[in-house]
């Protein structure tokens, strides 16, 4: 108590909180919560946030026989698919580069995506205990799905240093860029989510439907090939795909292959940021009462 | 003294839908809304509005204790859950100043695949810990829980007493400025049992605000200095917890009818009775101590007084009665006798008469017992009337101490020392 009461000055006994206005207060009502999007809670629990992601990261690969080697496994796997049939059988056009990297550096961003997704999407329904037992902000939990998959980037990373390392390609300046382009990722894959985490507490039919949409979506992206095949007239309705933006910038900023996609970058950035606003009113208004139906 | 939690005009409704099946995927829905287009309303399913609780008031002042009672599906759980802000209210206002922890249940949040280490980490940051607050408490929660040997083995290898010694332990180390249990907290054995209400009395010494939800009256007695009765989502009562108590009491016996009769007729084909008795027993009645037909159960110790009536045409010697408890399994537990009783002399009847059989403190654990009467004359049985009606005995704080007796059929004053 000692220890804790120095740090946190909130977290003090009774005996110690001086008057009745230093406590919390708390107002509950009807419609509460169509007030503001509580990003100042979100920032209160942040330890509860880092405690989540913690878990998920924990638990992943448990009782599995390799382990974390698993976030490598499946990239590399996709890679080499892509290779022989985009790379050598269909000889699609790769900027330049060696049709591994080229698909590789794609690939990060893309299963990162993919992953946090579907989590994010199952993680209000699949932490039904908690939510019918104890409060907290409900968006920690798709948030907490989003931001574990980082660690997953980060080992697909490593072997990507050892590829680029391999080719002899070096990237320039425009690697200050990545973590612009990782960040758009995370809120690409919070945002959908943030809908269909929601309807999917009330209609379990969207847990069946996403790894259809995730399918879909692979091939609306420009993972297997480069965005040079779509024609110049589908180019800005192409744009509107904002994980279109993201790999197109992951590529720009590791490989300097491309010229700087500002123009796809930008349409995807505001779309994603309208889905995020839209989705995070949707989710904030429905989550009270995500125990009554869950 | 200011108010800890302030309830004012607090509702909430819920939507049942009642024919047909609800339909939880997106085809039931629009096969329904097809119907609903082409063919009208008819077969559409219908929902039903069901206030949980409705327009209920009450403030709790800053280290009161208060228990919530009510029967099941008074609205309990549903106030509960809306103090906790598990769900939101339909209308009405919460007002909570302090620290919230509430304990639904212990282990919320818990994964098997976790070491005892970790999850002790997991599960303070659900309840609302700091991390550095469960840092400095780790050491006293592994000694509570007595599980250190085992402390960063997965939780799934524990035993179902280590993994439940545990969870309560982190919740045990919860200091919240209010603090809110459901006595569901409270299953599991009884020693368990007993440490979740001695943990629950020392918050409330420490001069912590403590609203209890719970239905074990002799829990309640012990610990709350005031109680909130619901009845049907309602508040029907709020204040003193004696009082409240027997207010809870006396609803409890408005509803259940099928027990505690104060008088039974019966009758002479009563299937209680075998055919080889002449039906001598009209019927029975029961007073409490006071000479008041009994109203509702009797709580442990309470007296109770039985009455049989009895006609007799022709005039039997000796005639004597009998009334026996026996649980719903058969189980004889007492039998009252009028051979028991050294100041009554055998007597002969004729006509209508009365029994009056008067126990000052029946001394049952709590539960249903069926009686069953008897007449007999010179010795031998002559009526008998096999569960002739069945009365309950309600949990009280018979020994004083907050503990309800439990383990066992009677319940007797005992002391102990220690040489």
């Amino acid at each position: 108590m000692l220890t804790s009461s120095m740090g946190e000055p909130r977290m003090n006994n009774i005996a110690a909180s001086a008057s009745v206005d230093d406590l919390p207060f708390v107002r509950i009502e009807a419609n509460a919560s169509h007030r503001g999007l509580g990003l100042r809670e979100l920032w209160d629990y942040r330890e509860l946030l880092y405690f989540l992601v913690w878990r998920d990261v924990k638990v992943r690969y448990k009782q599995t026989a390799i382990g974390a080697s698993w976030a490598l496994l499946q990239p590399l796997l996709t890679m080499v698919i892509f290779t022989m049939v985009f790379g050598k059988f269909a000889k699609m056009p790769s900027n330049g580069l060696p049709y591994p990297i080229f698909t590789f550096v794609a690939l990060l961003p893309w299963n990162y995506f993919a992953r946090s997704l579907n989590q994010s999407i199952l993680s209000v329904v699949g932490n039904a205990n908690l939510i019918t037992k104890v409060y907290f902000p409900r968006l920690l939990l798709p948030l907490s799905a989003v931001v574990s998959g980082l660690i997953d980037l980060a080992i697909g990373f490593g072997f990507l240093i050892v590829m680029m390392l391999w080719y002899q390609i070096t990237p320039d300046w425009e690697i200050l860029y990545l973590p612009l382009f990782i960040m758009l990722a995370m809120l690409t894959a919070l945002s959908v989510s943030l809908w269909l985490a929601v309807i999917n507490v009330r209609y379990r039919d969207v847990g069946q439907a996403v790894p259809f949409l995730i399918q879909i979506w692979l091939f609306v992206s420009p993972v297997a090939y480069a965005v040079s095949v779509v024609p110049s007239q589908w180019r800005m309705l192409y744009s509107l795909n904002p994980m279109a933006g993201v790999i197109e910038g992951f590529r720009w900023a590791l490989t300097t292959s491309e010229s700087p996609p500002v123009l796809s970058v930008a349409i995807s950035t505001v779309m994603v940021l309208a889905l995020l606003y839209g989705g995070l009113i949707f989710f904030k208004r429905m989550e009270e009462t995500f125990a009554d139906v869950i | 003294m200011s108010a800890a939690i302030r309830v004012e005009n607090l509702s909430k409704r819920y939507e049942i839908t009642v024919g047909k099946n609800r339909h939880d995927t997106l085809r039931d829905q629009i096969a329904d809304a097809w119907k609903l287009l082409f063919r009208g309303n008819r077969n559409a399913s219908r929902q039903e509005t069901f206030w949980a609780l409705k327009d209920v008031s009450f403030e709790v002042g800053t280290g009161d204790v208060i228990g919530v009672v009510g029967r099941n599906g008074a609205g309990k759980s549903t106030l509960l859950k809306l103090v906790s802000r598990i769900t939101a209210p339909t209308s009405g206002v919460i007002e909570i100043r302090g620290r919230v922890g509430s304990l639904l249940e212990v282990g919320t949040g818990f994964h098997v695949e976790l070491s005892g280490r970790e999850n002790i980490f997991l599960n303070g940051a659900i309840l609302g810990m700091r991390k550095a607050e469960i840092t400095s408490k780790f050491d006293d929660i592994v000694a509570f829980a007595e599980i250190e040997k085992f402390i960063d083995t997965p939780v799934k290898r524990y035993s179902s007493g280590m993994y439940i010694r545990l969870a309560f332990a982190v919740a045990a180390h919860l200091e919240p400025e209010v603090l809110i249990v459901d006595e569901v907290l409270a299953v599991g054995d009884t020693a368990f049992q007993n440490k979740c209400l001695g943990k629950i009395q020392g918050v409330a010494k420490e001069g912590r605000t403590v609203l209890f939800v719970s239905h074990n009256m002799a829990a309640v007695q012990h610990l709350c200095n005031r109680v909130v009765v619901l009845e049907n989502g309602r508040t029907t009562f709020s204040g003193d917890t004696k009082e409240g108590v027997d207010h809870y009491f006396k609803s409890v016996a408005g509803e259940q009818i099928s027990y505690n009769p104060s008088h039974v007729d019966l009758a002479p084909h009563h299937p209680g009775r075998p055919a080889i008795y002449k039906p001598l027993l009209q019927s029975l009645e029961f007073f409490d101590g006071d000479g008041n037909p009994l109203c509702g159960g009797i709580r442990i110790g309470a007296p109770l007084k039985v009455a049989l009536r009895f006609a007799i045409e022709r005039a039997l010697p000796d005639v004597d009665a009998c009334v026996g408890f026996e649980t719903l399994t058969g189980q004889r537990v007492f039998t009252a006798h009028t051979w028991f009783d050294s100041k009554r002399a055998p007597t002969a009847c004729v006509g209508e008469r009365i029994y009056v059989c008067e126990i000052p403190s029946l001394t049952l654990v709590a539960g249903v017992y069926k009686i069953l009467i008897a007449l007999g004359s010179a010795g031998t049985v002559t009526d008998l009337v096999e569960d002739a009606a069945r009365i309950e005995i309600l949990d009280s704080d018979y020994y004083g101490t907050g503990r309800s007796p439990w383990n066992g059929l009677i319940v007797l004053e005992h002391h102990w020392q220690l040489d």
